[in-house]
This record gives structure tokens, C-alpha cells and sequence, in this order.
């Protein structure tokens, strides 16, 4: 790529995003519209607004949380998936019950979850965000083992691989593919649950500020929280990307083949 | 594949279906089962599980109240409004996006930086503007899943065979009828992907407006039911919108294959 086609692929990017900037600068520049404060008052309050304090009370235990929840149900939903996902018998036994979980709307776990706890303390957001991702986790990969190649599983049979080396590299290799779409899935839901379970009950946490500062009527205060979600729910889909990218690019490469082909 | 083994498969196939459907009874009978030991044996206290029979009973009264029903409808035609907003947005938007390069470049970044922004985040807003009416669910529901269908149209243009479109080019084609006859028949298939998961954020959006900012709906009945400790109906009223979920998956799937009837995709598994 020459210098130039990656300067005009710069220009390009950044072109949209700078003008509704500015449009937003100068459009709410006087605004007396007490919803839409003036964008300079919003950037003015949001060095105030998000101390070191602030980030270490509450926007890192609220990604602390969401890490905590993800991961678990990653972990939870692969190793499940792949028993589900290799046995026909299982599957058949497990797919209405798992149609219905997944099409219950996450939210409503909050409730459930506060019947039981209260919905205080760090647990009860967990276990919301864990089980809210791990349905989609869960089925894409009961659907990514169910559609491996037969001949492959075969072959890795015959020349007795040992069931472990067949299922770490032969089964789960072959549907990472779809673990990752599920992950993506997942991990937007996470977010939403992350916030929503500060909206309900909690007094700490990246929600729970916002909300504070909607009922306290700090309205530039507000938006520099709306704006901070915003920046970390692309934070998170550009790591989500990275890592995505680094693990799955054997199937580029495998794609890439087949097209040439 | 010969003639021979493909009939001998589908042979086998509708006895293994019948085999799979028996088992997915067993499953859900399995569930209902545990549901009801559980908390009568006391390993799980009952004031935090329902048994399944009085979980039954409290569903049944509700569909005699007049109240529930009229949940149920805001609930629907909350998910609907926003749902057919967000398909038209999307798609118009999409066609002209996808189908003029310069627009296209220009707005990839946008899109890919918008899209990610958790629609929850808007939640204080709508909630200081409209409060806990229906224009507040309605808001959160399109944002949602206005994007769905957005970039799923966008992948559909972006399909199009660079050969057909230079051969309708060459044909002078109009700008309407190449969107009609060229762009159109390649991303509808992605329309409709976009579909089906605008379908099921549609109603997750609408359920959490209820839920947490008390837009009349189901969602908030359940949020009542819960903070006044009726355990039977919380769950009740759970499995309602669950059930409301499977119909709208139901309901996308049916959609996608009467929608892409002449398509290969659905044709193979039909065929």
C-alpha cells in the first residue's frame, strides 16, 4: 500500500467522525436546553468528573465484573457446549430446554437473581453477567462441534491421537470459528448486563454513577458517563478484535486458500 | 452421493427425528421435574423458587386478568413499532450506504465506532426526556437494533457480483432498477438476517425499558412482582417472556424461509 492510498484510507476514517464533532461543538455551543448542554461543558466536566478516584471506585470493579462474568461463562459455556455438541443423544435431550433459556431476555435475570440475593454485593452481578453470555457462548459452540467434518474426527481416530489431543486440537480448534462469533455475541450482552445490574440495585459502579448524576440532575455530568460507556463498549470491541484476529488465523489463511482456489 | 444412500438417510432421518423430539420432551419434562422437587424438598428455600405446579397455577390465573393481557399488548406493540422503525431505517439507509462507494468509506468508521456503544448507556437520557413512557422504551428498542439490520445490509451490497453489476452497468440500467433488480435479490438474504437478530434485541431492549425505567409492560410487571416478594408470579410471568422469545425466533425462522423461498440456501435443506 502506498503512502498515499493509506493517507487517503486515514482521511476517510476520520472525516465523518470530525465533522459531527464539530457539528455537535458549534450546534450546542449556546445551548440554554437544559438535556443538551454545551459539548465544551461536557468535555470541561469529564476531567472532573472521572478522577483516578472515581476509575479505581467505580470503572474498574464494574470491568473487574464483567471480566469475572465473561470469562466464566466462556469457560463454562465451551466445556458444555463441546459435551452437548459431540453426543447426538445430548443434544437432542438438551435443545428445547436451551431454546427456551436463550430466548428469555437476559434483563430479567436481575430480578430472578434478586429474589435469591438482593442484589447486593459483587456475586449476584456476576452470576447476571455469566448468565447472560453464556447462552449464545453455549450454542454456537454445540452448533460449531456438531458441524465438524466427520472424515476429520475419523481420521484423528485412526491414528489414535489420545482423546485429549483429539478434542483440544481436532474439536475445539476446528469450531473455534464459531465460539468466537458466539463470543462476540456474548460479549455485548455482557455490557449491557454489566450496566444494568448497577442500574438495579447497586450504589457503586459505572451504572450506578450515572445514574446518581440523571437523579442529581448533573446533566453534563451524565453525558460524560453516557460518553465513557460509549468509549469502552469500542474499547472492548477493538480488543475483542485483536484477540479474535490473532487466534483464528489459521481460518483466514484456510479461507484465504479456498477463495484462490 | 449415490441414489442409494440418500434415500436410505432420509429413511433414517424421520426416525431419528422422532427419536430427537421424544428426547427433547424428556429434557424439558426433566426441567419441569427439578423445578418442582427442588424447592418442596427444601434444598432450594421456596421463597426463592416456585415449584413448578404453583409457577402453573399462578400463569393460569394471570390469563383470566384483563391486566396481564394489556401488558402483554404494550409489551408486543412495543416491540413491533421499534422493530419495523429499525428495519426501514436500516435498510433504506443501508442501500444508499452500501451502493455508493464514497459514502460507504466515509461512513465505515462512523458505523463501527456507533455500533458498539451500549444502548443502555442512553437509558438516562430518554429516562430525563420522555420519563416512563413507551417513547422511552421506543427510542433504546430502535437504537438497538437499528445497527442489526444496518450492517447486515451493508454486508449484502457489498456482495454484489462486481460482474453482474458492471453487465447491468453496461446495459445503461437505472439507478432504481439496478437497486431493484441487481442489489436488491443479493442482500436479501442478509435483510433477513438482519431481521432475525433485530427481532430478538427488539425484545430485549423493550423487556429492560420496562424492567428498569417502568414503561407499562411486561417487564415491569415483573419487576413489581419481584419487589413484592410474589414469588410464584415473578417466575409466571419469566416464562411468559421467554415464551414470547421462542415465538419470536419461531416466527423469524418462518419469516426467512417463506421470504427466501427461491433462495439455494433454503431450497438445499428443503430439497
Amino acid at each position: 500500500m502506498s503512502l498515499r492510498s493509506v493517507a487517503k484510507q486515514i482521511a476517510f476514517a476520520l472525516a465523518l467522525p470530525v465533522i459531527l464533532v464539530i457539528v455537535w461543538w458549534f450546534a450546542s455551543a449556546g445551548s440554554e436546553n437544559y438535556f443538551w448542554p454545551p459539548l465544551t461543558d461536557i468535555v470541561e466536566a469529564f476531567g472532573e468528573t472521572w478522577t483516578a478516584d472515581k476509575w479505581t471506585g467505580d470503572v474498574l470493579p464494574s470491568l473487574g465484573n464483567l471480566l469475572a462474568g465473561y470469562l466464566l461463562a466462556l469457560v463454562v459455556g465451551v466445556l458444555a457446549g463441546t459435551v452437548i455438541g459431540l453426543s447426538r443423544t445430548v443434544r437432542a435431550l438438551c435443545e428445547p430446554v436451551l431454546e427456551f433459556f436463550r430466548a428469555i431476555p437476559p434483563p430479567v435475570l436481575v430480578p430472578i437473581i434478586a429474589l435469591f440475593t438482593g442484589f447486593t454485593g459483587v456475586v449476584p452481578k456476576i452470576v447476571t453477567i455469566t448468565l447472560g453470555c453464556l447462552w449464545p457462548i453455549l450454542l454456537n459452540t454445540v452448533e460449531g462441534v456438531r458441524g465438524l467434518d466427520e472424515v476429520l474426527l475419523d481420521t484423528a481416530r485412526s491414528y489414535r491421537f489420545r482423546a485429549r489431543t483429539r478434542l483440544v486440537r481436532v474439536v475445539m480448534h476446528g469450531a473455534s470459528p464459531q465460539i468466537a462469533a458466539g463470543a462476540r455475541q456474548a460479549l455485548s450482552i455482557g455490557v449491557i448486563l454489566m450496566v444494568i445490574s448497577e442500574l438495579f440495585g447497586a450504589n457503586r459502579g459505572l451504572g450506578a454513577s450515572i445514574v446518581q448524576f440523571q437523579r442529581s440532575f448533573a446533566i453534563p455530568q451524565m453525558w460524560t458517563g453516557i460518553i465513557l460507556l460509549g468509549l469502552l463498549g469500542v474499547v472492548l470491541s477493538v480488543l475483542f478484535r485483536v484477540v479474535e484476529h490473532r487466534a483464528l488465523a489459521w481460518y483466514r489463511g484456510l479461507r484465504r486458500a479456498e477463495k484462490e482456489n | 452421493m449415490t441414489t442409494d444412500v440418500a434415500t436410505s438417510r432420509r429413511g433414517g432421518f424421520s426416525i431419528r427425528r422422532g427419536r430427537d423430539a421424544v428426547l427433547g420432551v424428556t429434557g424439558l419434562v426433566i426441567v419441569v421435574a427439578l423445578l418442582e422437587i427442588l424447592p418442596r424438598s427444601g434444598i432450594i428455600d421456596a421463597r426463592f423458587l416456585a415449584p413448578a405446579s404453583e409457577i402453573a397455577r399462578e400463569l393460569g390465573a394471570e390469563l383470566g386478568h384483563g391486566a396481564f393481557w394489556t401488558s402483554f399488548g404494550q409489551t408486543l406493540l412495543g416491540w413491533a413499532t421499534g422493530l419495523a422503525l429499525s428495519m426501514v431505517a436500516g435498510t433504506v439507509v443501508g442501500v444508499i450506504i452500501g451502493s455508493v462507494p464514497f459514502l460507504r468509506s466515509l461512513t465505515a468508521s462512523t458505523i463501527e465506532f456507533l455500533r458498539p456503544i451500549p444502548s443502555v448507556a442512553l437509558i438516562p437520557l430518554v429516562v430525563l426526556i420522555y420519563g416512563s413512557e413507551p417513547q422511552s422504551a421506543l427510542v433504546l428498542v430502535v437504537y438497538a437494533s437499528f445497527w442489526q439490520v444496518l450492517v447486515q445490509v451493508l454486508y449484502g451490497v457489498a456482495d454484489v457480483d462486481p460482474v453482474v453489476r458492471d453487465t447491468a452497468r453496461s446495459y445503461r440500467f437505472s439507478r432504481w432498477s439496478m437497486i431493484r433488480t441487481v442489489i436488491w435479490p443479493t442482500a436479501l438474504p442478509y435483510v433477513v438476517t438482519g431481521f432475525r437478530l433485530a427481532a430478538a434485541v427488539a425484545l430485549i431492549l423493550e423487556i429492560t425499558a420496562e424492567l428498569i425505567i417502568g414503561v407499562p409492560g411486561l417487564g415491569r410487571d415483573i419487576g413489581v412482582a419481584q419487589s413484592s416478594g410474589a414469588v410464584p408470579l415473578t417466575y409466571a410471568l419469566v416464562i411468559v417472556v421467554g415464551l414470547v422469545g421462542v415465538a419470536v425466533n419461531v416466527l423469524a425462522r418462518l419469516v426467512e424461509r417463506r421470504v427466501l423461498r427461491w433462495h439455494s440456501s433454503v431450497r438445499k435443506d428443503v430439497g
